[in-house]
């Protein structure tokens, strides 16, 4: 079916696509780490789309799921490189810089953490809710601040990425594919899910939850399921982005880094789970390119968000496909 | 016993700030239902221009005088261009378009102010300690902040249960409508206590001025824990607020204080510390998880 969305989808993974040549060819190579942290914080958002969007569950705590997913790497090759063990007792457990060992662990753990905490806030709705992610979020903050063998508020360096059998992933190139492979991986299969009964119920948990739990349905249980398949696709982008930079610091789970990713959401439009990557790459794009200009671009972007939420409700997604876009 | 009067002090001395920060708060959000993270941004326009002034005129008073005022202009005016819109519309665009003043107001004081703090002085008369209780010396400067918010504590009570304006902000929280058409503008209720709201922040500002650095984002930090106090007190509850600030205060104020000596009774020193550390800073939080188990609408939720 071809369609303004499909057009645009694929232009944009075209674009996605040929960006490492065109780089080279233009020799903007470090346009190509942009670009790398654009599609991971497009994972990030893309996540958080599923609970926001989709769930009308409004999360201000969602950059924790990065945080505990970048420290998991963090906190493994720490250990790697000391030659000490993270936990003796009751399982030993080792340092590694191996990906296929890290980053299911960086994945569980924030799928873990966001199981516990989930249980927790989805008791509440609406005004509690989004306050008590936030709680958690500065909890799990001022947790890994006060870790002063991991580098406190300082946070830790990384020497060198993660190591992967096929993959050389200290080549950025490399790198991006990688980012990129995830990414439109998670992106089918969060829409096969959204499209799914699964998927349904948790939609109709955000037009009306009494509704959905009248048709017998456990809500609670479903959302519970969405908010943990959530956290831990975040907690995989905190993964990669702590292998990006090579660096992770209590700043990636900082509560206004939230506040980053839901205005990522929000720009691209909800709902859509394309719009939110468009989202991040607009709000990265825009930082990145107003900070060559003056080193005051808070002062123009503020303003420029307050515009957005009140006259472009469905996002940029929502404009240039001229459909879908957010439900209120 | 001494240290523990003298922390008993601190915190009822954060407690009272936050209880500045959260009876504004918790009304806008009990009575406009709406969620405004800019808040403490307030907060800090109060201790910028307080300390502007002050330093310029070297009175205290004159700061205060000043930046009162002027805090509620900028608090009305973002009312009047930007809240009055998200009054009808959903949490999420509220939550984004305060982050987006939030990004505003900071980097302004940045560009107006620089990015190096600024000190503000204890004003000379309110300098110096006074001994409470044989060999508790405490700043008199500290017990004026507990005075102010005692004051202003009373104030609220007076204003909320014994004038006609306390009682038209009361109707309009339990039924817009029906205050509407009873001949009351609702909308400049509304603006008013908007304005109230952000001197209560920027009072709460000046008052933490002289022992704070005055800096850009100096708002967030206690912006967070207001919200702490007012989902414990109850949302929209300025009774709740108050109790809920004075309980959060003393948790924190205490476990900083007493956590890491109480855990060397069990653990070695090096881990007690590091364990006191972490613990005692994520001690609110974990207060306000266990509050919400057993009442999730909080301790004193309002009416409606």
């Amino acid at each position: 079916m071809i369609n303004r969305k499909a057009v645009i989808n694929v232009l944009g993974l075209l674009i996605f696509l040929l960006l490492p040549p065109l780089t080279q060819l233009f020799g903007q190579e470090y346009l190509l780490s942009l670009f790398s942290r654009i599609l991971i914080y497009g994972l990030a958002a893309a996540s958080l789309d599923l609970i926001l969007g989709y769930g009308g569950m409004v999360s201000l705590g969602h950059a924790v799921f990065m945080g505990i997913g970048g420290y998991s790497v963090g906190i493994l090759a720490f250990h790697s490189y000391e030659s000490t063990a993270f936990m003796s007792w009751p399982l030993l457990i080792s340092g590694t810089e191996n990906a296929l060992l890290v980053w299911p662990v960086a994945v569980l753990a924030a799928a873990f953490f966001g199981l516990v905490t989930g249980a927790i806030c989805l008791r509440t709705k609406g005004m509690h809710f989004i306050m008590i992610t936030l709680a958690f979020a500065q909890m799990a903050y001022y947790f890994f601040v006060s870790l002063s063998t991991y580098g406190g508020s300082d946070g830790l360096s990384l020497y060198n990425r993660n190591t992967m059998p096929l993959f050389d992933l200290g080549s950025d190139v490399t790198f991006y594919y990688l980012c990129l492979g995830i990414l439109l991986v998670f992106l089918l299969m969060g829409h096969r899910l959204m499209q799914s009964h699964f998927g349904r119920v948790i939609s109709g948990c955000r037009e009306n939850e009494q509704r959905v739990q009248v048709l017998g349905f456990a809500s609670y249980r479903y959302k519970l399921a969405c908010y943990t398949f959530a956290a831990a696709a975040a907690g995989l982008a905190g993964a990669l982005l702590a292998n990006q930079g090579e660096f992770v610091s209590p700043g990636l789970m900082h509560w206004t880094k939230s506040g980053e990713i839901m205005v990522m959401v929000l720009l691209g439009g909800m709902g859509t789970l394309t719009g939110p990557v468009l989202g991040a790459a607009t709000l990265l794009l825009m930082e990145d390119f107003l900070a060559m200009y003056t080193e005051h671009w808070m002062v123009i972007l503020g303003p420029f968000l307050i515009v957005v939420v009140l006259f472009a409700k469905r996002g940029l997604y929502g404009l240039l496909t001229g459909a879908g876009g957010r439900h209120d | 016993m001494l240290l523990f009067i003298e922390q008993l002090l601190n915190g009822l001395q954060l407690g009272v700030m936050l209880f500045l920060m959260s009876a504004g708060l918790t009304l806008v959000f009990g009575i406009m239902q709406v969620i405004n993270l800019a808040h403490g941004s307030f907060y800090m326009i109060g201790a910028y221009v307080a300390a502007t002034v002050a330093a310029r005129s070297g009175s205290f008073l004159l700061g205060m005088a000043v930046a009162l005022p002027v805090a509620a202009a900028v608090g009305m005016t973002v009312e009047l261009t930007v809240l009055r819109r998200l009054y009808k519309r959903d949490h999420l665009d509220q939550v984004l378009a305060t982050f987006g003043l939030i990004f505003f107001f900071n980097e302004l004081t940045r560009i107006i102010w620089g990015r190096q703090p600024l000190f503000m002085d204890i004003p000379a008369w309110l300098g110096g300690a006074v001994e409470l209780l044989p060999g508790v010396h405490y700043p008199v400067y500290r017990l004026a902040i507990i005075l102010v918010g005692v004051l202003v504590a009373l104030f609220l009570y007076l204003l909320f249960s014994r004038t006609r304006l306390g009682m038209q902000i009361r109707a309009g929280a339990s039924n817009r409508e029906m205050v509407a058409a009873l001949g009351v503008n609702i909308r400049l209720l509304y603006t008013l206590v908007f304005g109230l709201g952000t001197m209560l922040a920027a009072l709460a500002g000046i008052m933490a001025g002289p022992i704070l650095a005055v800096e850009a984002g100096m708002g967030e930090s206690i912006l967070i824990l207001t919200f702490v106090v007012i989902v414990i007190g109850g949302i929209g509850s300025v009774r709740g607020a108050l109790i809920g600030a004075l309980l959060v205060g003393m948790v924190d104020t205490m476990g900083r204080a007493f956590l890491p000596d109480v855990l060397r009774f069990v653990f070695s020193p090096a881990t007690a510390d590091t364990l006191g550390a972490s613990l005692s800073s994520m001690s609110v939080y974990i207060f306000m998880a266990m509050v919400l188990t057993f009442k999730p609408a909080g301790l004193f939720p309002a009416h409606n």
